[in-house]
């Protein structure tokens, strides 16, 4: 039944493109017409020993993307393919795959495991491949098949267990498949490539191991030949077996007190004496262990101290060796490693590992470190001076602020003439622990900073010095001027201290925004990035002046962007981030000359400027929506009200191509928002614009397409629009409702184990119930009546909201004002509903006796409402 | 070699904030939705805009209240007109009162406050149902504090004070956590002699109706939002009079010893008797009572310039439109009633 293809697959190699296409499309054909013998074919193709290497390759790659694909819904597509292909043609297939594994091709059987794993991970949770497991054990004891039907094996038992989750298979599964991957890493037995493959297999495989890791000397013996493995002599293996230890050090935290000895010395001798990619795999154990202990520590309550898993505290007690160990690996920098981002070495592993101990054990590590620091940073050679500063950088978080801030003020002076180090990296590590030092010690509004009056002026002028550094250290600056900043939000008087600077700071970043040029995109980005920093967090009274001065400059700035020349699609790229770091320079001025009354005349005053401005950036991309724009949009729509009504007729196709952008969600769900923003901006002046937004908005509620993160804040998009154009909703309700109806039915059914979902199912929940609100509200003082005919089915749905112990306060917050709502609206009209409905009294009660005074006043007025319908 | 996806942003953070951006504009839609959804809900019992007078030559010297609605359009109107706005309403009915200024709304205001009926018996369950407190002595009046002003109107309506208050919306100061609609009332004495404002009750707080809550619950508000508001501040220049909270007891024997001998900080006028269940109701209501004696009054009886008691006590009786005879004491003592022939006559 399968066709010969080998001469079309060959042909769709071919270099002469007109061949190469007709060939494609008669395998599209193919494919379309006829996919169960398609597929079939591809496996013969791919298991037939005597077809040419090439046509095999092809074979096997077009069978991989017809079982999978990145994008979810494709791959969702693909699998009910599969499902629906007759079981009599998936068994030859499958027959076929599992024949190549013995091939002597490498890459035939390479891909084969692949394919094979694929289709397990749709087969085998439906438990419609159950022989699968039975048959490749079955070659592992096969003693006339060549070794590499084992390795073949093995590979796809590792592919396997990583598609499927433990639920997948049956204990006795589990332990068949952990014995033949453990024997197959056994030294005296097996070639090299077979336990290379085993000890890949492992690690994949480790997930199901929970019970085997429960018994004492299946766990003893599993951990033995890992060890043992590790000390292979071949670096692959070497690798793979300490990423088996990886993964049990965060699977298995709770019963590696017997090892953790011998674990110390292999890791610790791999991170002193091996090559650096299995040395960067023993830093990375005690990574693991430190990420397991942090969050026993964030979890531990006094509940829980007792009951939860133990605490076995591995990083304290190592602590007084493992500290000099990671010390040790900081000396060994690369040159020109800051300059290049895709570069990850020993002591960067082991600077993040350092990091990471401090914040599990705090202050003990401090004096380990400090003559680490000390000794190293004066000494001649850079690498001595950088590693000292990256040490005390990375011990900053973690330590309380008394114990780490005197060593920090000793050293400040130090630390601000490094930033003159002769030494490029020095100067990088050096500008990079100071933002760590503003990010983590410098907060006067909690009481507690290591800056003071006396050391800000050299502070900001080396700052500001620094700023002309070449671009990598340059960044770390903008990141040290954003943290110093940030600091000084909400810091009261002591936020002044920074005021008499600003001026010179703005100048300065806007400065090394420009210099930048053509050159360094993300230096650039990150200083208007800190730009935005300094102006959210400035005192706005006194610094109302300079950002108003600033806001033409940015604005000039946006305008210049239209006059680049654009040549090819990176030319266009640039323009657009240049264009979106600009935008969010004036999206966070307009939101903050807004907020005051005094600052909102500036912004009105440039209103139809920036407005024109944002309009022709829109212009500039015909395919798409550009999305700091819209955002920044949404915030001069709230700043300029009833005003924004001269910019809808050249705005309103942009806000089309936003609602309808399902490819970028981010920018259709900000595009609601601006609806929204929209909507209270223009208040009832927003009708006529509402039959296309509704219409836009219903479609998107309706695509399978869309991510599910943008259709919440489509319902509440539905009460703000209800809101401003009151009954006028009135022709959209037999639309709106059902869709709210089954969205609450959504919410009935959601499982609620998924944090995730959970998360979901909160802000679906909310989202609904302020579609109601607003659409009640809107329908208060007309036609309420029009609400009448679904008030039952939202009063069971906040029966259901109020019964889920486990809900969210946002979410209690949203029913019980739209409880109010409905009882404000539709009056004496449900005054029977409402005695049907006895859990009202619970929600009331609850809420009252919050802790929430806004939950408790919303409570009170729900309540006020009520009873004022029980007394008429 | 490339870094394991979760190690990488420890040395190199690069600073990107588009998703913080994102979320900074969530947080203001999400606020101002708030906002827009409880102005909704405010207009449901009251809102309340204190305007400057209208520039131009009138008449009436005295500030204009008004009473308006807050998205007041204009289909709004029309319906409010064919409505029934002349059907007598316990409630504090805006629609009614949002076309008063001047004269109209000092009789409107008249109207609204809360009265006590004499003490004549005991009510049953006093000691249960009830509170008790000493009335200051001074001048009845409903502050009103919205968009950046607080007003005070005595029984009759007229004004007595506006000022800048740190009440809710009382003062245009920077302070911006209040939205422009958020107003309170508050049933107060004013106290010559400290120039205190005594609150006795809380019809509105921060835009809250708190018409429809019990007596205990508009209690318990009171003392918990008043301090934190800062009104009961000394004076500053924000902030011209100092507001204060009179202590409230539960009636059974300690309470009403306390309220009925204690010291307090003002001049007393007798005893206030709340039912705990009653809602603020305007006009005479028997669920608040009054009782005075020369213990717990100075004004329970005239005296002479020498302090002495007059041999007659003089009474001042007013005749009201439906011809009742009352007297001008609070609470008035309604006399009889004249009849028309004998008004004529005159």
């Amino acid at each position: 039944m399968a066709m010969e293809i080998t001469q079309i697959l060959l042909s769709a190699q071919s270099a002469d493109a007109r061949v190469r296409t007709e060939a494609e499309t008669s395998l599209r054909q193919f494919q379309e017409q006829n996919l169960p013998v398609f597929l079939l074919s591809l496996s013969f193709e791919l298991s037939n020993n005597e077809k040419p290497t090439e046509s095999r390759r092809l074979a096997g790659i077009i069978l991989k993307n017809s079982l999978d694909a990145k994008d979810a819904t494709r791959k969702c597509i693909l699998v009910q393919q599969w499902m629906g292909i007759e079981v009599a043609i998936k068994s030859q297939i499958k027959e076929l795959l599992l024949r190549t594994l013995g091939s002597s091709a490498q890459e035939a059987w390479h891909t084969s495991s692949q394919v094979i794993a694929k289709i397990a991970s749709i087969e085998i949770p439906q438990k419609q491949w159950p022989e699968l497991i039975a048959t490749l054990l079955n070659n592992m004891t096969q003693r006339d098949q060549p070794s590499s039907l084992k390795q073949a094996t093995l590979e796809t038992l590792g592919y396997v267990c990583e598609e499927i989750s433990d639920q997948d298979l049956v204990q006795d599964e589990v332990n068949t498949v952990l014995t033949a991957v453990v024997q197959g890493m056994n030294l005296a037995e097996h070639s090299p490539e077979v336990r290379l493959a085993a000890t890949r297999a492992l690690c994949n495989a480790l997930g199901f191991a929970q019970s085997n890791f429960e018994n004492e000397m299946e766990r003893n013996y599993i951990m033995k030949v890992v060890c043992e493995t590790a000390l292979s002599k071949e670096v692959e293996i070497r690798k793979a077996a300490f990423e088996c230890l990886v993964s049990i050090a965060s699977t298995y935290y709770d019963v590696l007190e017997p090892y953790m000895q011998t674990l110390f010395e292999l890791t610790s001798n791999a991170v002193k004496g091996d090559v650096e990619e299995v040395a960067l795999q023993a830093v990375e154990f005690w990574s693991s262990i430190c990420d397991e202990e942090i969050e026993l520590q964030e979890f531990e309550s006094p509940e829980s101290a007792d009951s939860g898993s133990p605490h076995s505290r591995f990083i304290e007690k190592a602590l007084p060796a493992l500290v000099p160990m990671l010390l040790e690996t900081l000396l060994k920098q690369e040159e020109d490693q800051d300059q290049d981002d895709s570069i990850w070495n020993i002591s960067m592993a082991g600077g993040t590992c350092l990091g990471l101990v401090s914040r599990t054990v705090g202050d003990p590590i401090v004096p380990l470190v400090i003559p680490f620091v000390e000794d190293n940073i004066r000494k001649p050679d850079w690498h001595s001076r950088e590693a000292a500063t990256y040490a005390l950088g990375s011990i900053l978080d973690g330590p309380t602020f008394d114990k780490i801030s005197p060593l920090v003020n000793a050293g400040f002076d130090f630390l601000l003439n490094l930033m003159k180090d002769e030494n490029n990296h020095v100067r990088d590590t050096t500008a990079w622990t100071l933002s760590r030092i503003f990010e983590l010690l410098h907060s006067p509004a909690n009481g507690f900073s290591v800056l003071s009056p006396g050391n800000l002026p050299r502070v900001v002028k080396v700052l500001l010095d620094s700023l002309q550094d070449v671009p990598n250290v340059a960044q770390k600056v903008c990141g040290a001027i954003y943290y110093l900043a940030q600091g000084f939000e909400d810091a009261g008087a002591s936020a002044s201290l920074l005021s008499p600077y600003l001026p010179d700071i703005l100048t300065r970043l806007v400065a090394t925004a420009d210099c930048t040029g053509s050159g360094d995109s993300k230096l650039r980005s990150s200083a208007y990035e800190t730009i935005s920093e300094v102006v959210r967090c400035a005192n706005i009274a006194e610094a109302s002046q300079i950002i108003a001065q600033l806001l033409p400059a940015i604005m000039n700035k946006l305008a210049q962007t239209f006059e680049l020349q654009i040549v090819s699609l990176d030319d266009r790229v640039k323009q657009s981030d240049l264009q979106a770091s600009l935008c969010g320079v004036l999206q966070i001025i307009i939101q903050k000359l807004s907020n005051t009354d005094e600052t909102k005349p500036i912004i009105l005053q440039y209103a139809d400027q920036i407005m024109l401005l944002f309009l022709r950036v829109f212009a500039c991309h015909n395919s798409t929506v550009h999305e700091e724009t819209m955002l920044a949009i949404g915030a001069l729509a709230y700043a300029t009200g009833a005003d924004f009504l001269k910019y809808m007729q050249e705005f309103y196709k942009y806000l089309e191509m936003g609602l309808q952008n399902y490819e970028e969600y981010q920018v259709c769900a900000i595009t609601v928002g601006v609806v929204g923003d929209i909507c209270r901006a223009l208040d009832d002046k927003v009708l006529p614009f509402c039959d296309g937004i509704m219409e836009l908005l219903l479609n998107d509620l309706r695509s399978d397409v869309l991510h599910r993160s943008v259709k919440p804040p489509i319902f509440s998009c539905f009460g703000d629009i209800a809101l401003a154009i009151g009954h006028r909703f009135e022709k959209y309700v037999c639309y709106a409702l059902p869709m709210m109806q089954g969205a609450a039915g959504i919410c009935a059914q959601m499982e609620m184990d998924d944090e995730e979902l959970l998360e979901y199912g909160y802000q679906l929940k909310c989202s609904i119930f302020e579609a109601y609100s607003g659409i009640l509200q809107g329908f208060k003082d007309s036609k309420s009546e029009v609400m009448l005919p679904y008030a039952s089915h939202l009063m069971q749905f906040i029966e259901l909201v109020f019964k889920d112990r486990q809900r969210d306060e946002s979410v209690t917050k949203a029913a019980v004002a739209v409880t109010g709502d409905l009882a404000d609206a539709l009056g004496p009209n449900i005054k029977l509903l409402l005695k049907d409905w006895a859990f009202l009294n619970d929600l009331l009660g609850e809420c009252l006796q919050s802790d929430d005074e806004q939950l408790k006043e919303t409570a009170t007025w729900t309540q006020g409402m009520i009873g004022r319908i029980m007394v008429s | 070699m490339a870094p394991p996806d979760h190690r990488r942003p420890f040395k190199r953070p690069t600073i990107s904030d588009q998703q913080r951006r994102r979320e900074l504009s969530l947080l203001r839609q999400a606020q101002n939705r708030l906002d827009a959804q409880q102005r909704a809900r405010c207009l449901a019992s009251t809102v309340l805009s204190l305007e400057a007078p209208e520039p131009g030559p009138g008449p009436e010297p005295e500030p204009v209240l008004e009473l308006e609605l807050a998205s007041e359009s204009e289909y709004h109107v029309e319906e409010e007109e064919e409505g029934d706005s002349r059907s007598p309403s316990k409630e504090f009915d805006v629609r009614q009162a949002s076309k008063l200024r001047g004269a109209e709304a000092r009789k409107w205001f008249a109207r609204q406050l809360m009265l006590p009926e004499w003490m004549i018996d005991v009510p049953d369950r006093l000691s249960q149902d009830w509170y008790v407190f000493a009335r200051p002595s001074g001048k009845r009046c409903f502050v009103v504090s919205s968009n950046g002003i607080t007003v005070s109107r005595l029984r009759n309506g007229s004004v007595l004070h506006r000022f800048p208050s740190a009440l809710p919306g009382g003062a245009r100061t920077r302070d911006v956590s209040g939205s422009a609609q958020s107003y309170s009332i508050l049933d107060c004495i004013f106290h010559e002699i400290d120039q205190m404002y005594y609150v006795i009750d809380m019809v509105c707080w921060r835009g809250y109706s708190l018409y429809d809550c019990t007596a205990e619950f508009r209690f318990f508000w009171s003392n918990s939002k008043l301090n934190e508001s800062g009104a009961c501040d000394p004076p500053s220049q924000n902030h011209r009079y100092r507001f204060s909270l009179v202590p409230i007891y539960n009636c059974d024997e300690n309470g009403l010893h306390a309220a009925y001998t204690g010291a307090v900080t003002y001049i007393k006028d007798g005893l206030l008797f709340y039912n705990k269940q009653a809602h603020y109701q305007t006009g005479n209501t028997p669920l608040a009572l009054v009782w005075k004696d020369e213990k717990c009054s100075q004004y329970v009886i005239d005296t002479d310039s020498k302090g002495n008691v007059p041999r007659l006590q003089q009474v001042v009786l007013e005749l009201q439109e439906d011809l009742k005879l009352i007297t001008s004491d609070d609470p008035p003592v309604v006399f009889g009633c004249l009849d028309n022939d004998l008004v004529q006559k005159d």
